[in-house]
């Protein structure tokens, strides 16, 4: 049998454009209906069929961000609204009566998703730095064994390490998510950082120990900035697990440090089917790892071919 | 400036041995080149010279002070990568001047000797570019320079050259060459193009296999070769080894290839049964009186010179006659070798036989 390589004719290039096309638009309609319905006013947004024109309003991003309560016709009209999100809530005969406790979860979110980015992009580097240069006792067996705790579903141990974790005084806390999600992520931290720092050539350190730097100098002052492409495409990979995951979250944090992905959902219960106060805590929860992994795109391009080409 | 002695140096790679005992002394100030072909060790022998590698029993004094366990840093040496390692995100001058910084001299000094190194090498308008455009000449030039401007004991170069093309290499060696003799630092030079190793190097050593088969001057090696791998690596076209079995005994002055006697330098020891008669082309001339006769089968010339090979009862023998002389193809021709320039090799250890013609060579190898 025997292919031949041709440039695709125009019809064909048409078809494979509108198969893409069409693919996108499928995958990025549920992204532009949480946009969109984070925008309507609650009525809006349960319309049927659904609204794809609307008036947009606040509403939602207002009541993600406070905690109001009703009140009577009188009172209403003695205080009148000073400020425009008062004025918003006050069609509905209700004031603000402080902030809710998004803001809180979603600074939860950020400490833990970029602490445990850091640990994980930290620790990842010193080891794949090892297992790359030096000569280490059962090498592939241990780089198996790293990367063998990736083939089982986090989740299946997740009774274990609730019990674990509340003995040992982690569970609800910042710390013990931290811990959580660094020890699922240095996997993949460690193979990715190794497969950098492999294409590095040894030559570079070398040279500068003969020059008279130390390891660790020739290690830092060599290595990390060649390194710095994989270590930045390391990094986006291991924050969108951290930011993005809910199982643990939802199993082990529940007030002081949850964060924000086990918190969206609650938001439902809060005064009735608030689906728009929903939709724009989802929005603004999907923003930093959108705007960061577009900011770094081409290196997240990279970063996967190049650390996926291993000799 | 610096002496450097290599005492029974040996390094294992697990079950693997790459160098298995070589001992071999470099003067101060000597080009020395370590010859051998690809995987015999030459690169491991120069790591652990440098310290980059740590060998597994031996030991390495440089002026003296034996170093074998000490890191790279503390023994003053430059390393000249085969691979141009220069840093990318640094300028020319950036880089030939990063050794000193790491050293924690001043902005200024490091200038002035940067200004004063890139001019040696005639790369001074080069400084503020970056490397990354820079020709495979100019990145060895600026490896070069990152190598000379610390003023190092000694210089450990890995086939320098090895990644230029070969019009350029020549060029670069005799700059090379020309560097060593105005700076007379000690050079220790790996290589495994034996032209490069007899046109450069004070000294070579020779290795095949990780073991050192000869030791000492170009000349030495390539009159008086210590074994059979010597023998045949060494010149282009190699020297002719002619087989035969026989008997020498100690104090013969001649041979006998299966009925030819032809008169030898004295021999110190003697041998019986394999054995092999080594002669360089050059030594071999037509000679009608000869009863060691052929069919030529091949003329080769090259400018001055002509390698004529031809077919004898002990295999081809190629002779190098001046390219004035016409030689026939398909005829019958003689063979005189020069009494002088004959070696006799034992063919199952490899050694050459001691003769009062290389005994003096061999006893320092
Ligand atoms: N780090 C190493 N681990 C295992 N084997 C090695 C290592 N370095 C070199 N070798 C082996 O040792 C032998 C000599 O290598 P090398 O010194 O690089 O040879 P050369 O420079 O003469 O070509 C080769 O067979 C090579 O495969
Ligand atoms: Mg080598």
């Amino acid at each position: 049998m025997s292919y031949s390589v041709t440039e695709p004719s125009a019809r064909q290039k048409w078809i494979a454009g509108i198969l893409v096309a069409l693919y996108a638009v499928i995958t990025i309609l549920p992204l532009v209906w949480i946009i969109a319905t984070g925008f309507k006013t609650p009525s809006d947004s349960i319309a049927y069929p659904p609204k794809v024109v609307f008036q947009p309003t606040l509403e939602g991003y207002v009541n993600l961000f406070t905690t109001r309560t009703r009140q009577t016709p009188e009172y209403m009209a003695e205080h009148p609204p000073q400020t425009w999100a008062e004025r918003i809530v006050a069609k509905y005969d209700m004031t603000i009566v402080g902030p809710s406790r998004f803001g809180a979860r979603f600074l939860n979110s950020v400490i833990i998703g970029f602490g445990s980015t850091f640990l994980s992009v930290f620790l990842g580097t010193l080891a794949a730095y090892a297992f790359s240069r030096f000569k280490v006792p059962l090498k592939d067996d241990l780089m198996f064994f790293i990367l063998s705790t990736r083939m089982m579903p986090p989740i299946a141990v997740a009774i274990p390490i609730f019990l674990m974790y509340r003995t040992l005084g982690l569970s609800d806390t910042h710390l013990g998510m931290i811990l959580l999600y660094t020890a699922v992520n240095l996997s993949l931290s460690v193979w990715l950082l190794k497969g950098f720092i492999d294409e590095i050539p040894v030559e570079y350190e070398e040279a500068a120990l003969i020059d008279g730097y130390t390891r660790f100098q020739a290690f830092r002052k060599v290595v990390l900035p060649q390194a710095a492409t994989g270590i930045a495409s390391t990094a986006i990979f291991c924050l969108i697990f951290a930011w993005n995951e809910y199982a643990f979250a939802v199993l082990l944090t529940s007030g002081e440090a949850q964060t924000a992905p086990p918190f969206i959902p609650t938001i439902i219960g809060v005064g009735g089917q608030d689906w728009p106060a929903v939709a724009a805590g989802a929005t603004l929860f999907l923003l930093p790892v959108m705007v960061f992994t577009i900011l770094l795109r081409k290196h997240l391009l990279r970063g996967i071919t190049f650390g996926a080409v291993r000799k | 400036m610096a002496q450097i002695r290599i005492q029974n140096l040996r390094k294992d790679f697990g079950a693997f041995t790459a160098v298995k005992s070589s001992t071999f002394t470099i003067e101060d100030g000597e080009f020395f080149m370590l010859l051998g072909p690809s995987g015999c060790g030459k690169t491991t022998t120069l790591r652990m010279m440098a310290g980059l590698e740590l060998p597994t029993s031996g030991e390495i004094f440089i002026d003296g002070e034996e170093v074998a366990q000490k890191r790279a840093s503390q023994r003053d040496i430059a390393f000249v990568f085969q691979m141009f390692a220069l840093y990318p995100h640094l300028t020319v001058g950036g880089n030939i001047g990063y050794p000193l910084r790491s050293q924690g001299m001043s902005r200024t000094e490091t200038r002035n000797r940067v200004t004063e190194v890139a001019r040696i090498l005639g790369i001074e308008t080069m400084l503020d570019r970056p490397v990354g455009g820079l020709s495979g000449g100019d990145r060895q030039r600026v490896a070069l320079g990152r190598a000379i401007v610390r003023q190092p004991k000694a210089f450990f170069m890995d086939e320098p050259l090895g990644a230029l093309d070969a019009e350029f290499r020549e060029h670069m060696a005799e700059e090379l060459r020309a560097l060593h003799d105005r700076m007379g630092a000690t050079t220790v030079y790996v290589t495994h193009d034996q032209l490069e190793a007899m046109q450069m190097g004070d000294k070579i050593v020779v290795m095949n296999h990780g073991v050192v088969e000869q030791f000492g001057r170009p000349q030495e090696i390539y009159d008086w070769p210590a074994t059979l791998f010597v023998a045949g690596f060494i010149g282009s076209p190699a020297m002719n080894v002619l087989p035969f079995e026989g008997m020498v005994g100690i104090g013969a002055t001649s041979v006998n290839l299966g009925g030819h006697t032809f008169g030898m330098p004295e021999l110190r020891e003697g041998a019986a049964g394999a054995l092999v008669l080594g002669i360089r082309p050059e030594h071999v001339a037509l000679d009608d009186a000869s009863s060691l006769r052929g069919e030529v089968l091949a003329t080769e010339y090259l400018g001055t010179t002509q390698i004529i090979t031809v077919r004898t009862a002990f295999g081809a023998v190629k002779l190098r006659l001046p390219s004035g002389r016409a030689v026939a193809t398909g005829g019958q021709v003689g063979l005189g070798l020069d009494p002088r320039r004959i070696t006799l090799f034992d063919a199952a250890t490899g050694q050459a036989l001691r003769s009062a013609a290389n005994e003096k060579v061999l006893s320092h190898g």
